[in-house]
């Protein structure tokens, strides 16, 4: 089922993050002069090693914490306006929900809502209809009535991404997508986040899974307290550039010579995982030759 | 004596009318609020806040205040000096409060054996619901009821920030706020609280309906009518015992509040076993 209400809207401006520094009040400084701007229309993979300064990134781009220098704009506009007119979207990693909690899996959608309800959130026919729309889309609707806890954990996944949608927000941040999801449901959330980047809408995701990046995403963003590298995936995701981002925290298995062909072709097979899917290349040179599975429907 | 007279005969009494309506009003506060308490893993802050308010007591004394607002400010400030001292060493929050909430409590017994108040410790500790005033009545009422109503007005907003601050944040909430705001709220029902059952029984009723609730309901909405029910029950059943079996009346509700407890923790594993889900 579409989403009439964001079909077909162009969303412009975009993320623009320019010279943002960030420093914890013990001193550490957690993101260093980081610049980069992302259009809207597009998914882009946040990539780093843990404790690289990714989270903190994305508690920037969310205002929970203060620049000590630069800024970053959501749409053109300053993070809390952004915030206030409910322009961005934050999908959780599963870890951080309390599962137990008594909510149904239709209230954590109609929380969504609440930046467009009056001060008591008593919810109207347009937010029902935009709960049951968003439930409909992401394939949960039979179980709106279920307590949270009672979800697999590809339904879990895409309670958050429902709220995402019912929130009708341009810009929308997702923490390690695929942690803990079968490949079909993994599939199917791709699926979901290249239609919502058809309607036009940003989405900055953050992983550790390398092997899905060529699939589904049009930008990368290499990050280390810094941007090490931003481009399009093809030019960006590259052997080199992973090694420099990584540095040596990546499983590296890299297959040539005698060990793969009868000849001597000169084309290898190298197999970059930093703890999920692997990312597999093959051939002498990265970037043209990136081995990708074929795209489960046409974009 | 019928089951009528049992209910009726009490209530002939002026002290059991007036307090009967402190019960109810303290058990509605308590149990709008335990149902947040409860699921946030605030239970502790109660007992703190509780404890703390002893010192506010006596000092209001000395400078010839009102007592429920030594008591209210001295609540604050143990729950605000709680989150600075978690913030500024490596004590866990829980050991925070267990030091400050005895703390308190201590300052406030030397305080009050030291000075000369007009107050039974005794009242204080557990309450004197049978020897109420009206005009005591009525300062729980001004408290109880405006507490409540804004809890259950900001209901949405106070448990998304418990249950999803991230988002909250997401969506332009004040997170911060809304947690100062449940704790203003939670040392306004525990002063309130004070006169009828006492600091050391209210922690009862701040967790107890909480809890009940959580047990029979995995919906947020049926969980305060839950609390608020078992809670209103415990404050009718306990004040009738005592007037029929000349008991304390706090504890007496008390009593109650943990039976039925025990009772809603049957009663989930009897639905767990039959494969039911609430």
């Amino acid at each position: 089922m579409k989403n009439r209400s964001s079909q077909g809207r162009t969303f412009s401006p975009g993320l623009v993050v320019s010279d943002l520094w960030v420093t914890y009040a013990n001193g550490v400084t957690a993101v260093c002069g980081a610049s980069f701007a992302l259009r809207a229309g597009t998914i882009t993979a946040l990539v780093g090693v843990n404790g690289s300064g990714k989270s903190s990134l994305f508690k920037a781009i969310m205002g929970f914490l203060a620049p000590a220098r630069g800024e970053v704009t959501l749409s053109g506009k300053p993070v809390r306006e952004a915030l206030k007119s409910g322009l961005v979207a934050y999908v959780p990693q599963a870890e951080e929900v309390d599962w137990t909690f008594p909510v149904l899996v239709e209230d954590v959608v109609m929380m969504g809502r609440y930046g467009r309800m009056n001060f008591m959130r008593i919810p109207r026919a347009a937010d029902r209809a935009a709960v049951s729309a968003a439930l409909e889309r992401v394939g949960l609707a039979e179980l709106r009535k279920r307590q949270i806890g009672e979800l697999s954990g590809g339904q879990r996944k895409r309670v958050f991404l429902a709220r995402a949608l019912a929130q009708e927000s341009e810009i929308i941040l997702l923490d390690e997508p695929f942690t803990g999801v079968d490949v079909k449901t993994e599939n199917a959330i791709i699926m979901l986040l290249r239609a919502m980047r058809d309607e036009g809408r940003l989405m900055l995701v953050s992983t550790h899974n390398l092997g899905s990046v060529p699939d589904f995403c049009d930008e990368v963003v290499l990050f280390n307290q810094t941007v090490l590298a931003q481009g399009p995936t093809a030019t960006t995701f590259t052997e080199a550039n992973l090694a420099e981002a990584f540095g040596g925290s990546l499983r590296h298995i890299r297959l040539g010579g005698g060990a793969l062909h009868d000849d001597d072709d000169d084309r290898r097979v190298t197999v970059l995982t930093d703890d999920e899917r692997p990312l597999v290349l093959y051939g002498p040179r990265d970037a043209e030759t990136l081995v990708k599975r074929p795209p489960e429907e046409p974009r | 004596m019928s089951l009528v007279a049992l209910l009726i005969d009490p209530l002939a009494h002026g002290f059991m009318q007036r307090g009967l309506v402190a019960a109810l009003l303290v058990a509605l506060v308590c149990a709008t609020l335990s149902c947040f308490l409860v699921l946030r893993g605030w239970s502790l802050m109660g007992d703190a806040i509780s404890h703390a308010v002893l010192p506010g007591i006596v000092v209001a004394h000395l400078l010839a205040l009102p007592l429920t607002l030594g008591a209210f400010a001295a609540g604050l400030f143990t729950a605000w000096l709680t989150g600075r001292m978690a913030a500024a060493s490596r004590i866990r929050p829980d050991a925070v409060m267990a030091i400050l909430f005895s703390g308190m409590f201590a300052l406030g017994l030397v305080l009050f054996l030291r000075v000369e108040t007009d107050q039974h410790l005794l009242h204080i500790l557990f309450g004197n619901m049978l020897g109420l005033e009206w005009n005591d009545v009525t300062e729980i009422a001004l408290i109880a009821v405006p507490t409540t109503l804004i809890v259950l007005a900001k209901r949405r907003d106070l448990l998304l920030a418990g249950f999803d601050p991230a988002h909250a944040r997401a969506i332009g909430l004040p997170v911060g706020r809304l947690d100062s705001l449940l704790l203003i709220l939670l040392a306004l029902a525990i002063v309130a609280a004070m006169k009828a059952v006492g600091v050391l029984l209210v922690v009862a009723m701040l967790i107890a309906p909480g809890a009940i609730a959580g047990l029979l309901s995995q919906r947020f909405d049926r969980m305060l009518p839950i609390a608020m029910g078992a809670a209103m029950f415990s404050s009718l059943a306990g004040t009738l015992l005592s007037f029929h079996a000349d008991a304390a009346t706090g504890p007496a509700i008390v009593v109650f509040q943990s039976m039925l407890v025990a009772l809603a923790i049957v009663i989930r594993r009897r639905k767990a076993r039959s494969g039911a889900t609430a």
